[in-house]
């Protein structure tokens, strides 16, 4: 409890997991609104537009929240990681500036736009607002990952002599490998999660009864949605994330498995409890070689457990890297499951008509925000003991006078904060929800 | 290259604080101005649209302070650490009470969130006010780079003072002022009716509270940095700035006699970007004083990153700032004209 480290990277992840909770759903949901705004403009159909203006509404009420929610991850940089931020701010802060002057005035500009200007706007001009929404959330995530790639495969950089990093390669950085595969991954989840609710509600309206049209839309549209994203988050963004893992973290990779051994024809383990301290699984269940085709695209190929490596180079919590890395996928794979058996019954027709399924449908909308942030959980505790992998370590990248009891004290507040906007998010979301879509007679 | 983006990071600084300051300086009189729920809907009609971007600033500001000059970013943040996360609490408060109050009609609910967002408005103009007196004053830096300090003490100047202290809250209450009499010059500009008669009644009487405050102020910060005015002769931008601020309070008490509000709130922007301007000009190169020793200053040329991060900066920040500059533009084109209050469920 007298550690200040301990605090500060309690108080970023936590800042950071509620945080992520809110953008998550807003960039899936702004790809959903730009395909309701562009059919309802193709077709001319009122069910699009009524559809698009309801989600508009919930999009509205989660972005507020993700932006406040985000300014304190910003501030953390300077508050709690100043020497990471002395070191490496050259670097990360032309990603984090260029986030603000090329996504941030963007969205703000069009978010009013979006939310109250159906009525003044042309549909083509509300459709354009749909758009720069949609562009510059997906343009803020980018500068977000890049950032995050620099830490977990630093390119483009060299070590001064008063050993602050220096930007050598502006392109290197910016296009990191990393970058661009955890991207594609990351996006493709928010999607997911886009879809899911989407179809959790058309679920929720087919079950009641209610709002006939839109709840069959918005089933139809969210099934099939999550069904291809879903599918999409694994192969091949999920698979070339792991090879990314493989390539540029091995200790990450034979952690994530609780691999202790090395050899070949690596197995994969399904299910099974580390014990870190015995060097083994308890009662795994394991499939023999996929491990190594995962990692690097044969049966065959040796795949490095963690006694080959510096025991101060392991992640230090390898039990819950492991857990989340597990749930992640396990939990990836339902989802796929779930929405390929919706989609198969809604093209027989009998969705609408399947309870049990259409109340599996509703209740899995919890399923993509653990499998995002047990994701995260794995890139985050999987870089450990690296603030900047293999450059700096987190031990040594914290404020050097900020006291412990000073950050429990500010982490204690936004758990106080937090709690009053879950409260409030539930009680409006509540309410749009009980209230509806509505048609907007033209 | 150094000095260079010390103006940017300034002028990003600067713009962000009349941005916001005339949202802050709405909240703050929101609840004197506008009386019935109809008549804040038009105060918030006015700047609903406007806040997130002007907010943005901030972030823009911060990012460029963050990209050439890490180690002032860093050292300031930790710094003043539960000062920072007051601001960033009242920030919080502030945007989720404009965004979530039109969204329930009821009395109480509404009446909750005009409450929050004018504390929280009155609270960050202080505290960032306050901010500016520290960097003039300085602060405890020693030879490691980094310094903490409680948010007061004896509310009396040394070499180990407080976040607050007599210096820093009086800059603290000249912001204050200023962004209310700022304000107080949008909504008169901006809106029609019983709002834009009482904020434009209250605007001389502020703006008036804003001479006697500065001069106390201006007095207050050569006795306490006077550095500032030793290198006054030898700034000519400091000139520029002075004349750029003059200039601005002449539009402002003219704009004030011939009721032609965006003059004069266009005066006000320039006064406050004058006035940034020409502290940033007389304090370089130094960013973030210490009180215990100038060989510890962190200033532009030693705070700074290599040649190569500041020209690539330079590269994006050229094409990003005309364009940020386009969205104002567009926003204050989009929604010219005066704000009158929107229908129920139609607006902020």
């Amino acid at each position: 409890m007298g550690d200040p480290l301990f605090w500060h990277r309690l108080q970023f992840g936590f800042t950071a997991t509620y945080h992520y909770l809110f953008p998550q759903l807003t960039m899936g949901l702004a790809l959903v609104i730009v395909i309701l705004k562009a059919l309802g403009l193709r077709t001319g159909e009122a069910r699009y537009s009524d559809a698009a203006r309801f989600w508009i509404r919930i999009f509205g009420i989660n972005f507020a929240v993700g932006v406040v929610t985000g300014i304190p991850l910003e501030f953390q940089f300077g508050t709690n990681w100043a020497r990471f931020s002395h070191l490496s701010g050259g670097i990360i802060g032309q990603t984090l500036g260029m986030e603000g002057m090329f996504a941030f005035f963007l969205e703000s500009s069009f978010l009013g736009l979006l939310i109250w200007g159906e009525k003044k706007l042309s549909p083509k001009g509300h459709f354009g607002a749909a758009v720069a929404l949609w562009l510059g959330s997906w343009l803020s995530g980018y500068f977000i990952i890049a950032t995050n790639a620099f830490m977990q495969h630093p390119t483009g950089f060299a070590v001064a002599a008063d050993g602050t990093l220096q930007l050598t390669s502006f392109w290197a950085f910016l296009l990191n490998p990393w970058a661009l595969g955890q991207y594609a991954h990351n996006m493709i989840a928010s999607v997911v999660t886009g879809s899911f609710v989407v179809a959790a509600v058309g679920a929720y309206w087919t079950l009641k009864g209610i709002h006939p049209v839109q709840a069959d839309l918005n089933l139809r549209t969210g099934t099939i949605m999550g069904l291809i994203f879903s599918v999409l988050v694994a192969f091949p963004t999920g698979d070339l994330q792991g090879k990314l893992v493989a390539k540029y973290q091995p200790i990450t990779l034979a952690a994530m498995e609780g691999r202790f051994e090395s050899g070949p024809r690596a197995a994969l383990t399904l299910i099974g409890q580390p014990d870190v301290s015995e060097r083994k699984i308890e009662n795994p269940i394991k499939v023999p070689a996929v491990l190594s085709f995962i990692a690097y695209g044969t049966f065959s190929s040796n795949v490095k457990g963690l006694l080959e490596f510096p025991q101060d180079q392991w992640p230090q919590n390898i039990e819950l890297l492991y857990y989340s890395f597990h749930i992640m996928a396990g939990l990836g794979t339902l989802m796929i499951g779930l929405m390929a058996l919706a989609v198969f019954l809604l093209w027989r027709g009998k969705l609408a008509t399947t309870r049990p399924l259409l109340w599996a449908v509703m209740l899995a909308v919890p399923f993509p925000y653990i499998a995002t942030t047990a994701g995260w959980a794995v890139a985050e505790f999987g870089r450990q003991p690296w603030l900047i992998y293999g450059v700096l370590r987190t031990a040594q990248g914290s404020s050097p006078l900020v006291h412990a009891g000073h950050t429990a004290f500010t982490t204690l507040g936004f758990a106080g904060i937090f709690v009053v906007f879950s409260m409030l998010w539930l009680f409006l979301i509540g309410r749009e929800l009980a209230h509806g879509p509505e048609s907007q007679a033209h | 290259m150094e000095t260079l983006w010390f103006w940017l990071v300034s002028v990003m600084v600067a713009i962000y604080v009349v941005m916001d300051g005339f949202d802050f300086g709405a909240g703050i009189l929101h609840l004197v101005v506008a009386k019935t729920n109809e008549e804040r809907r038009q105060v918030l009609g006015a700047i609903g649209p406007l806040w997130d971007g002007n907010e943005v600033w901030l972030l823009a500001g911060g990012g460029s302070l963050f990209l050439a000059f890490p180690k002032v970013l860093a050292s300031g943040f930790s710094g003043f650490y539960l000062a920072m996360w007051l601001v960033v609490w009242s920030l919080m408060l502030r945007g989720i009470s404009i965004e979530f109050r039109s969204h329930v009609q009821d009395g109480l609910w509404r009446h909750f969130w005009d409450a929050t967002f004018a504390v929280s408005s009155v609270v960050l103009p202080v505290l960032l006010g306050a901010a500016l007196g520290n960097v003039l004053r300085g602060v405890p830096l020693d030879g490691t780079g980094y310094f903490s300090m409680p948010l007061w003490t004896d509310f009396q100047l040394g070499p180990q003072p407080g976040v607050l202290d007599w210096y820093t809250v009086l800059i603290g209450v000249f912001a204050l002022v200023t962004v209310t009499a700022h304000g107080a010059l949008f909504l008169a500009w901006k809106t029609e009716g019983p709002v834009h008669l009482r904020a434009k009644r209250l605007a001389p009487r502020l703006w008036l509270l804003v001479l006697v405050v500065w001069v106390a102020a201006s007095a207050a910060t050569a006795r306490v940095n006077p550095a500032i005015l030793h290198n006054l002769p030898g700034a000519p931008l400091a000139w520029v700035a002075i004349l750029l601020y003059l200039a601005g309070l002449g539009l402002v008490f003219l704009g004030l006699g011939r009721e032609r509000f965006l003059l004069a709130f266009l005066g006000s922007g320039a006064f406050i970007l004058g006035l940034l301007a020409a502290s940033a000009a007389c304090v370089y190169p130094v960013m973030l004083k210490s009180t215990l020793n100038p060989a510890f200053d962190l200033t532009a040329l030693n705070a700074s990153v290599g040649g190569h991060g500041l020209r690539t900066g330079l590269v994006w920040w050229l094409f990003g700032f005309p364009i940020a500059l386009g969205y104002v533009a567009f926003l204050f084109r989009f929604h010219r004209g005066k704000v009158s209050a929107a229908e129920e469920g139609e607006g902020y």
